[in-house]
């Protein structure tokens, strides 16, 4: 009788703490949940760059992917690009691809960007958003690391400096 | 754990103040007691007797009513608390909420950021007071409504005479003639009273129904919570906006790309007073304009195919729909609900290039804002390259221009234009109401045509699963609360007791109704009808 109650009152108190933590986690991770989780597959997207030319990132298998997510109009975009060119240049002969997804601007914008800045490497225009939603952007800059197998390595957001852009590379280099 | 026998032969739990089959009270501190606290029955709320492991020490604290009020008045206060200033949610995006409630409240507002109010509602202090009401509303109620369904279960017919003279309703009757106690029961029986009979002793009963009244309302509040709590599992709750301008498809959130809506057009109507009936003529006078309808015209798509994000999709039309406010546009478990909207965006601006000191236009330029192109050949040697555009212009803090965001706001421009007079082309800078010739003075100027607008439609984009299991707990919260209030149980004991007539009676509210049932029962029989002890009390105490 006595042991009955034990067992009878533990396994309630379990139930409506197991249900209480629940709740208190999912509402206060629900603002830093992140769509694309580390260490999960990379959702696949297809977009086209400035010269015409279709960019998969499923095609990018056996290759590191370097994603970055960017606007015209954000100064810490801005300022890690020669960062991103440089490393680019040096790392893409190893293996490394940069992808610099361009938030819903005109194509005048990024054209003009691109040739200011002289960016080497391919920059495709997100027009209707559905990659900045399947990969959860919001703030910029932002920047995916998937290894060659497809998988999100690392996700950071916030400037970059020349020497982290160039570790970045390295930790994707297959 | 020690049990009480008591003389009737039942065996009580430890704590029972009243033996649940007799009534004979079996608690010290009552045995002097007049009137007896009917509560639960007098059972054993065992939370209050036994308190031995960590586990019965949480259990007893929660089983408190005491607790209970306490958390339920707390929460009342840190509710009303998140009232005084607005929550974080509703404050208007132009400024960071950490500078806005300084700004706009002083010190108050400082500290009321810095405690946290600004997001009170699901900070995770008040989740905890609410889950706490939670579990306390759900341990005091097993712990009281187990008790007292077993009381009423075990109780006998026939009763302790401590038990009948302590009740508040209370006679004796001599020489009564047993034809008498059957006229009485017929009349119970007629009155929908449950009577029950043992050794001639009767127990007339009704509406033991409503005492779980209060239960099923804690049920129905519990479905309740357990249905806010589901609003945090994902899938289950979705509240989205989504931004359309007139003539954009967009992938509708949280749909896994599967459905896009289209906004052909947005429609804003004010009342006219031409048109409406006369009675509200003044009254649209006086409140000048008043929206009668905001509108849009909506296109529901369905992608067919897989496609991965980026690609065109092949779309699908499933429906057009006019959505208005309260009729949103529904598909599958999801509503689109017009909630927002902004008039006169900017489209696309024209420009004719214009000799400035003849004024004769050498061809139109329409730019649009969001797609613009890099060249605008107008023919005959005259054209207009776009250096730079900056849809929401400034000028940075090292003076150079720049752009806030990709809205286009405040659009400028940097032209080239080139003219069979100067082939290499003069630059101008151009924004609304400005004009910079940064290089010397023009031959020509880029003169400003006119503009075209569109209108931005803002949808909610709203799924819950949730509902009707919220719906579910309120009406059942509001059965218990009928079952309570608008039944009695109403009890009346008619017994043999050394050779006279013993008449008691209780019910859990409504005295006044349970005594003219007794009345009228008893009328014209040589039954005494009892008195009420609690009123003759009061009246004894006012005659000294």
């Amino acid at each position: 009788m006595k042991k009955r109650r034990l067992i009878m009152r533990t396994t309630i108190l379990i139930i409506l703490a197991a249900a209480v933590v629940y709740t208190l986690y999912a509402n206060l991770t629900k603002d830093n949940r992140m769509k694309v989780e580390v260490g999960k597959q990379a959702p696949d997207f297809a977009l086209v760059d400035m010269n015409g030319e279709k960019h998969k990132l499923s095609d990018y298998k056996g290759q590191g992917v370097f994603l970055n997510f960017w606007g015209t109009w954000c100064k810490p975009c801005e300022a890690e690009m020669p960062y991103i060119n440089n490393q680019f240049n040096h790392y893409k002969d190893q293996g490394v691809q940069v992808l610099a997804v361009n938030v819903s601007e005109s194509e005048l914008a990024v054209n003009q960007f691109a040739e200011r800045k002289k960016l080497d490497f391919p920059i495709v225009i997100d027009t209707d958003g559905q990659v900045q939603t399947a990969y959860g952007i919001n703030p910029l800059p932002a920047t995916f690391l998937i290894d060659k197998d497809g998988k999100v390595v690392k996700y950071h957001t916030g400037t970059l400096t020349e020497r982290t852009v160039r570790e970045f590379m390295e930790k994707i280099k297959p | 754990m020690k049990e009480v026998k008591c003389e009737c032969g039942h065996v009580n739990p430890h704590g029972t103040v009243l033996c649940e089959a007799c009534g004979k009270v079996l608690d010290e501190q009552s045995q002097d007691k007049s009137l007896l606290d009917m509560r639960y029955e007098g059972s054993a709320r065992r939370s209050q007797t036994y308190n031995k492991s960590i586990v019965d020490k949480i259990w007893n604290f929660f089983s408190s009513v005491k607790v209970g009020v306490w958390l339920i008045v707390i929460t009342l206060v840190a509710s009303a608390a998140g009232t005084i200033l607005p929550q974080e949610m509703y404050i208007p995006p132009t400024m960071p909420a950490e500078e806005y409630y300084e700004d706009q409240y002083g010190w108050f507002g400082k500290l009321y950021y810095e405690l946290g109010f600004n997001n009170l509602y699901s900070s995770w202090w008040y989740l905890v007071f609410i889950a706490m009401i939670g579990i306390s509303l759900v341990i005091c109620s097993l712990d009281r409504v187990v008790p007292l369904y077993k009381a009423l279960k075990a109780q006998r017919v026939t009763r302790h005479e401590g038990f009948l003279k302590r009740q508040r309703v209370f006679g004796i009757s001599k020489n009564v003639d047993e034809n008498d106690i059957l006229v009485v029961k017929q009349r119970l029986q007629a009155k929908r009273y449950h009577v029950r009979e043992e050794n001639g002793d009767l127990l007339a009963e009704k509406g033991r129904f409503s005492r779980w009244g209060p239960y099923v309302n804690h049920v129905g509040l519990i479905i309740f919570l357990i249905g806010g709590m589901l609003r945090f599992v994902p899938g289950m709750y979705i509240d989205k906006v989504l931004w359309l301008r007139e003539g954009e498809t967009k992938v509708v959130p949280e749909t896994d790309g599967q459905y896009y809506v289209a906004n052909e057009k947005f429609i804003l109507e004010n009342y006219d007073k031409e048109k409406e009936n006369k009675a509200f003529e003044a009254a649209i006078d006086r409140a000048g304009m008043v929206v009668k309808n905001y509108q849009t015209n909506a296109v529901l798509y369905k992608r067919v195919g897989p496609a991965i994000p980026g690609e065109q999709p092949e779309l699908e039309k499933v429906k057009e729909h006019q959505i208005r406010v309260n009729q949103p546009l529904k598909f599958e478990k999801f509503a689109l609900y017009q909630v927002d909207y902004k008039l006169d965006e900017l489209n696309t601006m024209s420009f004719s290039l214009t000799n400035k000191e003849t004024g004769k236009t050498f061809g139109d330029v329409k730019i649009s804002l969001y797609d613009p192109k890099p060249k605008y050949d107008l023919g005959n040697g005259y054209g207009v390259e776009v250096l730079s555009f900056f849809p929401d212009f400034e000028f940075a803090e090292n003076g150079e221009p720049t752009t806030k965001s990709r809205i286009p706001n405040n659009p400028a421009f940097v032209f080239r234009m080139t003219s069979p007079e100067v082939p290499d082309g003069e630059t101008s800078f151009v924004a609304i109401q400005q004009t910079i010739e940064p290089l010397g003075d023009n031959q020509y100027k880029m003169a400003f045509k006119g503009i075209e607008t569109k209108n931005v439609t803002a949808l909610t984009v709203r799924k819950d699963l949730t509902i009707w299991i919220i719906v579910l707990g309120g009406i059942l919260f509001m059965i218990g609360v009928m079952q309570g209030a608008y039944w009695n149980h109403r009890r009346i004991w008619l017994q043999h007791k050394n050779g006279e007539i013993w008449i008691s009676a209780h019910t859990n509210k409504n005295w006044y109704g349970l005594k003219r049932e007794i009345e009228s029962a008893l009328s014209e029989t040589k039954i005494n009808i009892p008195d009420d002890q609690v009123q003759k009390e009061t009246m004894d105490k006012e005659s000294v």
